[in-house]
């Protein structure tokens, strides 16, 4: 609202492109399937077709009834079975089951997958060994990027994260290569592309590689540079409390594919209400990326205007009051709607966070991110455990001490039982650092170092300096002043940095990284800052032939492993500074909770 | 032959498309036409190579064997379905006759089978890993066959894995846990830890339980072993079952810590199943008056504790689990406060010194215990008690005024001697109330006995505010 920004800032490419090649690679692959069919789609696929397709569309296409995969037995009487689903043994494995029930029940059918965005050897092989491999025709919809706003693509594989970073598998890495190449042949050529972190590296590399192999159509580039960047590279920003209105939305309402369910509270009747969130919400757009402190101030003001809109009809005559209907009632209504949501959930926010103690829980995390009084810290997330208000905050707590302390770490018993192996996971990402004594890992390293040939060894020892995988929070934070001057006043409402997404609090680590990056056009200087995040930084020149033009400032971010609002809230802020424009190109929209749900592992 | 003719492979890549000849007064379609023709102008594949000569499928499936015969029967059923969908028969007939191509081929997924017998095995040996790899990870026909030797298996593990493409990786291992013996195949993981994850993680999605505990244990990682094997208790739904499997677990070899938990464990649901079975008739007074909302089986030990605190207090001993003495308080108090039993309440904090005085004493702070009986609803009296335990006046005073408290309140101003305050605060009492008159005294009391203190005119404005109020 207040924020004008830069005149000069480019115009962003259009994406909607990418949802019309969707569906129509869609259509094509229904019609390889003649016939009436009865279609299965995978729980998380549904939303994401919501946005590309609708059912008339799918009937159109001889799409007889739709189900959702629930991994048990189906009741379908469709001579014919397609199934769209991810890439993923279970599902397969489920699949290959109804073909062989079917066929001990002597039960002809036609059997078709659609893995999207991507099959695997893997899932094929599940078909191979339960023979039915050949009775099932398997097809790839190759469906990447699906923009969630103007400036928002997602992939919209959260498993990318747990895949990933967790269990080490790199299956997604050529998913991401030719989403980024999708990205390229439609808006490219890029001039450059920096980047940190291991799975960035091989992103780029598999980009490259896919680039090469094709060939590039000289055209008008939209997009100008790229900045690849791992999630684990900052963990500390995901897991703070998000307090920027859109984030807050996320974190409270779970926003989905780009769409968020308002309970009765918010809507204040009887029925819950699914809407879009997005620049085409004039209201949303307007206090999405503002500190929550101020969103009220703006909605009364906007309920004003409206009221005066309103107003406007008295003393009006007959031609006055038809020109009104006919021009402006329409609008003031939708406004009027939009409002009365958006205020309603802003109660609502404030209504839950103020009975989980937010206040106090907000100077928790602050003093954490400062290391300032971390007693006081240790003893609140303990009480915090003790009474159990949420296990998930708990744990972000937890792993927002361990990290910004370095290995500090609190015991807790309570949870012990629960989340063993949880906690084992959490160590194992890095959320939970424990103090290494060093000289473990060199024994271990030297041991096994003998065993294999130099090559090797030089590979051991990055698996091994992945796994001592120190946080240095701390001095990163005051190398890249990440911490703004506490006690001098902060006014959020003319935020002087990317800190405002944080009550002013903390410049996010990732948005810092790429705004120091930008400005000095690679890595130069930031040395200590890249050894501190285990290095794996790039910098590369793609094509030069690139003058200053308008391009080169449409950056677009690609976040391996999700990214959460209040960084795209923080980017959208250092666009308007600097002049640029950022695209945010993530594998999953995350936050707090998706990011620990993915470590659970306390149910079969 | 009726059967439709071979599409090329790389279906987005090719030119046929320009031939489309659907009907193209359609909308859908011609949006249709547009957006594939964009796709075509993006995604430029120089691959059309070598694909004439067809070999066997990447899993290394001979051909002319069952399931190859079983895709060609597939594939002719298919057929006449197919032909529906718009052919365009530009492209010459590669020598590709008779394949077994599959729909899926039409695109440029990963190959499938594509034979035409004994000549392959020529072509196929020229591949060397980095070929085979590229063609991999390009999803074009390969085989794995040709790599015999264990070193030859390993250049090509070492290449998928130089490659980065975790798909091509998982393909390769599946492949060398086929032929391969597990020993060797674990040896040589154990030095190549990118392959063991993905290997680890396939086995961890294909079930294959046993194998994987295996693995954890030929590589010495025993913590993980451990945790594995303990993991499965998840899918024991019977809690008796649960309860034998915990306590075979107990002999796994733990980390320290995780032992300990693992022991929790095993006490809780034992406890919990002798608890469940007593408690499921519900006979006790209490369990009509507080029916149980939910069985207690499997549920979190703070969970555990306040069940026992709340319908079994005095009775269960918890001593054997690890809990810390505030979690006890905390869960302790809670449980009794709902139940309004204040004198279990007030006995949970008394301490004797040794001689034998009662002294209340907490692990958590009195403000904390304060918040707790508010939210239980306790009486005045009670809160009043309880915050007076608490050393920070100020924090006190705000809880005190949070809650009413007005003596509280009254008396720490008092104790301040902060007249200011205390005529504020007797705008917030009733008029003519118990606290009101209170005030009222303690104000002139303060004022006769600070006389000195306070300027004649000060006095003067005080008594008059002093009447005015009355």
């Amino acid at each position: 609202m207040a924020h004008t920004g830069r005149r000069d800032a480019p115009e962003l490419p259009d994406f909607s492109l990418l949802k019309r090649l969707a569906r129509d690679q869609l259509i094509y692959l229904l019609e390889q399937l003649p016939g009436k069919k009865d279609l299965f789609i995978d729980a998380d696929l549904m939303s994401l077709l919501d946005r590309i397709a609708n059912v008339t569309t799918l009937k159109q296409h001889e799409v007889d009834k739709l189900y959702k995969v629930e991994l048990k037995p189906i009741v379908s009487t469709s001579d014919q079975l397609c199934f769209l689903i991810r890439p993923r043994i279970q599902t397969v494995k489920w699949i290959a089951d109804i073909v062989n029930s079917d066929k001990a029940s002597g039960r002809f059918r036609r059997y078709k997958i659609i893995f999207t965005p991507q099959k695997f050897y893997a899932c094929e092989t599940v078909l191979e060994e339960q023979g039915v491999y050949g009775d099932v025709t398997t097809d790839e919809w190759a469906f990447y990027l699906l923009p969630l706003d103007d400036d928002i693509i997602s992939l919209e594989l959260p498993e990318f994260f747990r895949d990933n970073f967790l269990e080490g598998d790199q299956r997604w890495v050529t998913t991401a290569g030719s989403a980024l190449r999708l990205v390229y042949s439609l808006y490219g050529p890029f001039s450059k592309v920096y980047g940190i972190g291991r799975c960035a590296k091989m992103v780029y590399e598999s980009w490259r590689d896919q680039v090469e192999d094709g060939e590039q159509k000289a055209r008008q580039p939209e997009i100008g540079n790229v900045f690849l960047i791992d999630r684990d590279v900052d963990f500390v920003t995901p897991l703070c409390s998000q307090v920027v209105y859109e984030g807050l939305v996320d974190d409270i309402f779970r926003i989905k594919c780009g769409s968020v369910e308002f309970g009765p509270e918010v809507t204040s009747s009887d029925k819950s209400l699914k809407v879009m969130v997005n620049s085409q919400d004039k209201v949303f757009n307007e206090i999405r990326n503002e500190h929550f402190s101020n969103v009220f101030g703006f909605l009364s003001q906007k309920a004003r205007n409206l009221q005066t809109a309103y107003d406007k009809r008295r003393g009006m005559d007959i031609q006055q009051m038809k020109t009104f209907v006919s021009e402006e009632l329409k609008g003031l209504k939708q406004e009027h709607r939009l409002l009365s949501l958006h205020i309603g959930a802003s109660e609502c926010i404030m209504k839950k966070k103020t009975k989980q103690d937010f206040q106090e829980l907000l100077k928790t995390e602050h003093s954490l991110l400062e290391g300032f009084e971390v007693r006081e810290c240790i003893s609140f997330i303990e009480e915090h455990i003790n009474r159990q208000i949420s296990m998930i905050d708990s744990l972000r707590l937890l792993c927002l001490l361990s990290i910004t302390e370095n290995g500090e770490s609190y015991k807790t018993s309570s949870y012990g039982i629960e989340h063993l192996l949880t906690f084992a996971n959490l160590k194992q990402i890095g959320l939970l650092v424990e103090q290494q004594p060093g000289e473990t890992l060199t024994v271990m390293e030297s041991k096994v170092g003998k065993l294999v040939n130099d090559k090797t060894a030089g590979k051991l020892t990055d698996a091994f300096s992945s796994l001592a995988k120190k946080s240095n929070f701390r001095a990163l934070s005051k190398r890249l002043v990440l911490i703004p001057k506490s006690g001098e006043e902060y006014d959020l409402r003319v935020p002087r940095d990317m800190a405002y997404i944080f009550s002013g609090a903390y410049i996010p680590l990732s948005c810092k990284l790429i705004e120091q990056v930008l400005e000095r056009d690679g890595w130069t200087g930031l040395e200590e800052v890249t050894r501190m995040l285990n290095g794996h930084e790039f910098a590369v020149t793609v094509d030069q032939t690139q003058i200053k033009t308008d391009p080169q400032r449409i950056i677009l971010v690609m976040f391996l492993g999700g990214c959460t609002y209040s960084e795209i809230s923080a980017l959208r802020f250092l666009g308007r500074e600097k002049g640029y424009k950022f695209i945010v190109l993530t594998t999953a929209i995350t936050n707090s909770a998706r990011l620990l749900e993915a470590l659970l592992d306390n149910h079969a | 032959m009726t059967r439709p003719k071979p599409e090329d492979d790389e279906y987005w890549n090719s030119s046929k498309f320009s031939a489309f000849t659907f009907d193209d007064e359609d909308d859908e379609f011609t949006k249709m036409k547009e957006s594939k023709r964009a796709v075509n102008s993006m995604l430029v594949d120089d691959d059309d190579d070598d694909d004439d000569v067809e070999k066997v499928s990447w899993s290394g499936e001979p051909i002319g064997s069952i399931s190859w015969s079983v895709k060609e029967t597939a594939s002719s059923i298919r057929s006449s379905g197919e032909q529906s969908f718009p052919k365009i028969d530009i492209t010459p007939s590669l020598p590709k006759q008779g394949s077994g191509y599959s729909l899926s081929s039409l695109f440029k997924g990963k190959q499938q089978v594509i034979c035409c017998s004994g000549l392959a095995k020529d072509y196929m040996s020229d591949w060397s890993p980095e070929e085979t790899v590229r063609r991999m990870r390009k999803g074009k026909v390969f085989s794995l066959e040709r790599f015999r030797s264990l070193q030859e298996k390993l250049l090509l593990l070492d290449e998928a894995v130089s490659e980065n493409d975790g798909n091509v990786i998982t393909a390769v291992l599946i492949y060398l846990k086929k032929s391969l013996s597990k020993e060797i195949l674990f040896r040589e993981l154990m030095l190549r830890e990118i392959a063991l994850r993905h290997y680890v993680h396939y086995l961890k999605e294909m079930g294959e339980q046993k194998l994987l505990v295996e693995l954890m244990k030929a590589l010495g990682r025993t913590d993980d072993m451990a945790l594995m094997q303990y993991k499965e208790h998840l899918n024991i739904k019977d809690e008796g079952q649960r309860r034998d499997f915990l306590k075979n677990c107990l002999s796994l070899p733990f980390s320290q810590d995780d032992a300990i938990h693992v022991q929790d464990h095993y006490t809780l649901l034992e406890r919990q199943i002798i608890i469940e079975a007593n408690d499921k008739r519900g006979d006790a007074e209490i369990f009509k008056k507080f029916p149980r909302k939910a069985s207690i089986l499997n549920m979190p030990i703070i969970t555990t504790l306040y069940y026992s605190c709340f319908y079994h207090y005095g009775e269960s001993d918890v001593s054997t689990l690890t809990i810390s003495e505030k979690q006890y308080i905390l869960t302790a108090l809670g449980a009794r406060a709902k139940l309004k039993s204040w004198f279990d309440v007030d006995s949970l904090f008394n301490t004797k010194n040794w001689l034998g005085y009662t002294k209340k004493r907490s692990p958590i702070g009195f403000h904390r215990v304060v918040d707790i009986l508010q939210k239980n609803n306790a009486p005045v009296q009670v809160l009043q008690e309880y915050m007076n335990l608490i050393d920070d006046p100020e924090l006190k005073l705000s809880l005190a005024q949070k809650y009413k408290c007005h003596d509280i309140v009254i008396d720490t101003y008092r104790d301040l001697k902060d007249r200011q305050q205390l005529i504020v605060y007797r705008g917030k009492v009733e008029r003519g109330s118990k606290e009101d008159k209170k005030i009222e005294e303690l104000l002139c009391n303060m004022v006769r006995g600070t006389l000195g203190q306070y300027s004649f005119v000060n006095h003067h404005a005080h008594c008059q505010t002093l009447v005015r109020g009355v």
